[in-house]
Order: C-alpha cells, then sequence, then structure tokens
C-alpha cells in the first residue's frame, strides 16, 4: 500500500465517522435525550477531514455552530462530544456548552462557538501566540459562506496579513445562511476567494465534496504557511443535506429545490470517495461502514449510560482560579 | 511616600508586569505613539520591543479575539482602548467569547485578558466619548470589572488584572489620570474585590467609586467641619462588589448614600441600594439615596453640562437633605475660578 493511499484511507474513515455520527443523531434526536440544538454536517464531511488530514495534535483549529465534522477530524474524543450533546457530566464541556460548544485540547480543537464569525479572530490570536512562541505549528478556522459577510473577517485578515500570522482560513462555502440564499447576501458572480485576495491573501478555491482535492490544497496552503509566506485562504464548495438546524430534510419548505439537493447528493463527498478515489469493493466499504459503526455505536452508550451533572454545578466554574 | 500620578502608576503597573513576565503583551490603537494613551504606555516600547508592544489596527471587535486566541495558549495581552465608547464595537468577542469561554467549556481553558477602556467627562466629550457604561460589564457574568480612583490602587489593582486568570475590565477615569498618591513600588497588588475604607464615621455611609471618589472625599472633608462624620467606602471592583463593609457600616449608620458616575437606570448605586434593602433593611433608619447621571446622553455645550455632572455640592446637598440639615454645598466647595467641565488647570483638552 502507497503512503498516498494511507491517508485517503485515514481521510475516508474520518468522513466516514462523521457521516455515521450524524446519521444517529437524525435517529435519536426525536426521543427527545438530545435537547439542544445541532447543526449536522452530512455532505460537508470532506472539507473537515481533508484539512484535518494536514493538522497535528499541535496545530489549533476553531470551529462553527456546525463544529461536529471539525471536532472528528480533528481528533477530538466522539466519547465525550456525544456525551456533551446529551448534556451529560462526561461531556468535553460538562454539559455546560452542548452541540455548538465542543472542545478537546488535548488534540488541538480550541472550541467552537455559535455567533456567525467570531471564532475568526480567535484563531488568529493563536497565531500570533504562535509567532511570539516561536513555535512551528499553526492556527485553523473554519467557518461559512455567511461569516464573509461579518466585518470581523475582514478585520481578522488584514491583522492576520499584516503581521504575517501562520493562520489558514477555511470557508465552507455551502451557499446558504440559515434559508438565506447566497443570491440575496451578496453580489452577482461575486467569487469569493477571488475578492478575499484583495485584502493581501492568497486565496484559491475548490471543490470541498472531493477529500483528495481538499487534502492536497490545505496540504499546499499548510507548507506555504510553514515555510512562512503567510497566512493562507481557501474557499471550498459544498452543500448541507439536511435542515440548517436539525435531524429532518427541510427541501419541502420552499427556500431551495428538490432539483438543486438531488444534483448535489449525487455529489456525495463520501461516496465519491468510495467509488471514485479509493475504489473500494462493496465488502470493503461494508467492513469500513460496520467498523465506524462500532465506535459511534460504543460512543452513543457512553452518552447514554453517563451520569448527568449535579443541579448545583450550574453554579460553578464561572472563573478560572 | 513614593508620589507618583495615576497615569504612571498605570505606566509601571505594564512595565512591572512585562519585566516579570515574558507572556505579558500591550497593545491597542496609539499604545507606542508620541502621546501613549495619555503617557500610560509611553516608552514601553522601547522597553520591551516590538514584538511585546505595538499598535494595531482600528478593529476593536477582531483585536479582542485576536487577545482572547493569543491568551488561550499562554499569552496575557492587555489591550487599551483611549475611550470606552469605541470599545463597544468589540461587546461580541468580550460577551460571547471572553466572559463565557471558561463556563462554557466546563472549565477547560481560560481566557487572562486585561481591557483597559478610559471614561472621558466634561470639555465637550459629550454623546459618545463620555459614556459611563460600567454597569453593563457588570452585568455580564465571566467578567471581573474595576474602577480604582487612586495612584496606588490603579498599579495595584491593573497588576492584579493583568495576572488574574480571567478576562478583566480595567476602566481608568479621564479626570483620574494626573491624580497624585502613594504608589509602592515594584510588584505591588491590590486584590480584586476588595473595597478600600477611606473615611471613618458614624452619621452615614457613603459608598463611591472611581472619579465620584475623588468628589466625594472632597464632600466628606467639608461635611465634617458641619460636624457631620461621614464612613466613605470605596468600592474599586464593581464586580464583584465588597459587600462586606457595606453591610457593617449601614449597621452603624443607618443611612445609605450610592455614588456612580453613570447614568440612574440599572446602576451600581442601585444594585448597591437593592442589596443593602434586601439584607439589612433593619439596619436602615430612612430610605437610601442615590447620585447619579439623569438617564440622558450627556450633552457637549458647557452651558448644558454645567449642572448636568454630579459633584461634591451635590453630595453635601443629599447628605445635609438626608441629616435634616440646611447645609448649601455651593457654599462650602471653593473652586476658586476652574470652570465646571475640566479637573484642574493641568488639563488643556482637546481629550
Amino acid at each position: 500500500m502507497t503512503d498516498d493511499l494511507k491517508i485517503l484511507e485515514n481521510l475516508y474513515e474520518r468522513m466516514l465517522k462523521i457521516r455515521i455520527t450524524e446519521e444517529t443523531i437524525t435517529e435519536k434526536y426525536s426521543e427527545w435525550e438530545i435537547r439542544c440544538p445541532t447543526h449536522l454536517s452530512i455532505g460537508q464531511e470532506a472539507i473537515a477531514s481533508g484539512v484535518c488530514g494536514n493538522l497535528t495534535n499541535k496545530d489549533f483549529v476553531l470551529s462553527t455552530h456546525r463544529c461536529h465534522a471539525h471536532y472528528l477530524a480533528k481528533g477530538g474524543n466522539i466519547n465525550k462530544m456525544i456525551a456533551e450533546i446529551y448534556g451529560k457530566v462526561t461531556g468535553c464541556s460538562a454539559g455546560k456548552g452542548g452541540s455548538m460548544h465542543l472542545i478537546d485540547t488535548s488534540v488541538g480543537f480550541m472550541g467552537s462557538t455559535a455567533i456567525v464569525g467570531n471564532t475568526i479572530p480567535i484563531a488568529v490570536g493563536l497565531a500570533l501566540s504562535i509567532q511570539l512562541k516561536g513555535t512551528n505549528n499553526i492556527s485553523c478556522v473554519f467557518f461559512g459562506d455567511g461569516a464573509i459577510e461579518e466585518g470581523v473577517f475582514y478585520e481578522s485578515v488584514n491583522f492576520a496579513v499584516l503581521k504575517n500570522l501562520p493562520v489558514l482560513f477555511i470557508c465552507e462555502n455551502n451557499l446558504y445562511s440559515v434559508y438565506s440564499p447566497l443570491g440575496v447576501r451578496q453580489p452577482a458572480n461575486r467569487k469569493i476567494h477571488e475578492m478575499v485576495k484583495a485584502l493581501g491573501i492568497e486565496a484559491t478555491s475548490g471543490n470541498g465534496n472531493n477529500v483528495s482535492e481538499v487534502h492536497k490544497m490545505t496540504n499546499n496552503a499548510v507548507e506555504k504557511i510553514k515555510a512562512g509566506n503567510g497566512p493562507q485562504f481557501i474557499e471550498f464548495s459544498t452543500y448541507r443535506w439536511l435542515e440548517h438546524c436539525g435531524p429532518n430534510f427541510d427541501n419541502d419548505i420552499g427556500y431551495r429545490t428538490e432539483k438543486e439537493f438531488k444534483d448535489w447528493k449525487e455529489k456525495d463527498p463520501v461516496q465519491f470517495c468510495e467509488n471514485e478515489i479509493l475504489n473500494l469493493t462493496d465488502n470493503e466499504v461494508k467492513k469500513y461502514h460496520n467498523d465506524a459503526q462500532t465506535i459511534v455505536k460504543a460512543a452513543f452508550e457512553f452518552a447514554k449510560n453517563s451520569p448527568f451533572p449535579d443541579p448545583d454545578e450550574a453554579h460553578t466554574g464561572l472563573f478560572a482560579d | 511616600m513614593r508620589i507618583k500620578k495615576y497615569f504612571e502608576a498605570i505606566n509601571e503597573a505594564i512595565s512591572t508586569a512585562m519585566e516579570i513576565d515574558k507572556s505579558v503583551i500591550c497593545y491597542g490603537l496609539g499604545v507606542p505613539d508620541p502621546k501613549g494613551v495619555f503617557g500610560t504606555t509611553l516608552g514601553l516600547q522601547e522597553k520591551f520591543g516590538k514584538e511585546r508592544v505595538f499598535d494595531m489596527p482600528t478593529s476593536e471587535n477582531a483585536m479582542t479575539g485576536v487577545a482572547i486566541g493569543a491568551s488561550l495558549n499562554g499569552i496575557r495581552p492587555v489591550v487599551v482602548h483611549q475611550r470606552l465608547d469605541f470599545f463597544l464595537l468589540a461587546m461580541d468577542q468580550l460577551v460571547n467569547n471572553a466572559a463565557k469561554w471558561h463556563y462554557m467549556f466546563g472549565g477547560q481553558s481560560s481566557v487572562p485578558i486585561t481591557i483597559r477602556l478610559i471614561i472621558g467627562r466634561g470639555w465637550g466629550q459629550g454623546p459618545t466619548h463620555s459614556q459611563n457604561l460600567q454597569a453593563i460589564f457588570a452585568h455580564i457574568p465571566g467578567l471581573k470589572v474595576v474602577m480604582p480612583a487612586t495612584a496606588g490602587d490603579a498599579k495595584g489593582l491593573l497588576l492584579s488584572s493583568i495576572f488574574d486568570n480571567n478576562p478583566v475590565i480595567f476602566l481608568e477615569h479621564r479626570w483620574l489620570h494626573n491624580l497624585e498618591g502613594d504608589v509602592p513600588k515594584g510588584n505591588y497588588r491590590i486584590p480584586i474585590g476588595k473595597a478600600n475604607h477611606l473615611n471613618r464615621g458614624s452619621d452615614i455611609t457613603i459608598v463611591s467609586l472611581s472619579y465620584m471618589t475623588i468628589e466625594a472625599l472632597h464632600a466628606v472633608e467639608a461635611l465634617e467641619k458641619k460636624g457631620i462624620s461621614c464612613d466613605l467606602i470605596d468600592l474599586r471592583t464593581i464586580k464583584p462588589i465588597d459587600f462586606d463593609p457595606i453591610v457593617t457600616s449601614v449597621k452603624k449608620t443607618g443611612r445609605l448614600l450610592a455614588l456612580d458616575t453613570g447614568v440612574r437606570t440599572g446602576s451600581i448605586a442601585g444594585e448597591i441600594i437593592a442589596k443593602v434593602s434586601i439584607e439589612s433593611f433593619d439596619s436602615l433608619i430612612q430610605s437610601p439615596e442615590r447620585i447619579t447621571l439623569p438617564d440622558f446622553p450627556t450633552p457637549t455645550s458647557s452651558v448644558l453640562t454645567r449642572g448636568f455632572y454630579r459633584r461634591a455640592e451635590n453630595i453635601i446637598d443629599v447628605v445635609s437633605n438626608m441629616l435634616g440639615r440646611n447645609l448649601v454645598g455651593n457654599k462650602l466647595i471653593d473652586r476658586g475660578n476652574l470652570p465646571h467641565d475640566v479637573p484642574g488647570e493641568w488639563f488643556k483638552g482637546p481629550f
């Protein structure tokens, strides 16, 4: 087996773990045991996996409200993530954060927040700390096309360029901010990565549903950052299959067409990897799925069997000592 | 005694912190410029280098996020804004991230950042250069908020803020910058959350903060000459508030007057009165009072501000009224020819 193949299989495993985790959440959501908003990443797994495949535990990642994929792809503890979503004391945020506030600092997943664009400067600040300390890791932040409309994005990129900071900006363009399509939010014919170049940052774009392409492009960007060429920006096109928030399909409510959804479903990043990149046989696919399902199943069991926090815990932990 | 000005005390605190700990950095718009934020950051870049002391883009929100991010990897940023009002652009980073990070991630990481904000007064600072919004910050769980009134407290509290492992809002009133006081040498600390008993008396408890403490000192002195003795407590920290000395004092005096530099509704003065009224109702022999700004933006014209700002004279009037006396503040305070809208002869504008 070549090294490249090993890498691709590893990326595939990451994607599959995300897909099956998210599918399991959709199955369990109606049980009313997951009692928090969840923004699922089905359809967007390739970007998280392809990008994080280039990062080590020493590299930092920041994420958004739609963070499960990034957390898992970065190697975040799956048991603690599911327990967090179930509001358990064993959760990665001890039940205080929920689905949108995940953290696993042991692997460099520094946090995710629920306000559009607001982890972008945090990633830049981590990059500043890297520069001050003179270490050779990098900082990476995921955000969507909506974050491009926030002022803080421009402020953050400006400072990163000004200081030549080791930060990788990943824009997952899934065409929608909740139910509002790109066309009502940004001028027609704009290419986000082209516009961003004007800030003085190297910016490219790629197919976010092809994990191999995502991995290669990101690898190139990471090498440039580590060589001291400053921050990099990549826009990846993709599509979220489910509703903005929750476990259901919502094409019927009329903000997007069934046809558009089906066209994107044809470009399923997981199947594309199975059929076009790895050329897996049915049996191989089945084995990978079974392995991932075993991990996910164990995580849900861990979460369900875990205790809830003591109610008094609500009044603790406001300040660090 | 080691007499220094308030702005020198601030400068000394940052310098001391940066000497003790290499992870301390300091930035803000104008930090290394020739004026050095009213002298508070003069010489720091020369001493500690451009990596640790630097100017910044006019991006209050992102630069607050940058501080948060850097702090997650062991850096202790001190961020400076020449007016509190400018910092309102950064409320997302402050409220949604800095204040929540420790709690919402189950206590795994914390945000040791210090945000220095300067509050204007007089000289036509007007509606958007002189807001006393301390109550807004105090309202946010997860923030500590300090408002030192003296030069010594400024140094001691700034050092404590920088080395606190949580976000601290450090509020400097512009009219305090030239005030002199005893500023001990070296790594001098005043603990966050401890009030200071500035005067002992038995007739009334006056609770004050920031610049109003200076006005209160003048009032207390004048009142003493008229046979009224005041217990004056300077809060120093407004979140968390040190209530014990207030409760003890009110038990002794039976009267409470709370002073605030901010507007009335939702003020820190209101919080002091609420807490004392609920928990020490039996100690009170009459209704508490408060002196605040009215619920209006601050106007600009010096004609409009003349009766707007609260001063020692107003404190005397209220105390006199509470005690059934007929003292008139205007007659007891001699300000010479100093106009009402400058802190002293030293102030030549423009801000």
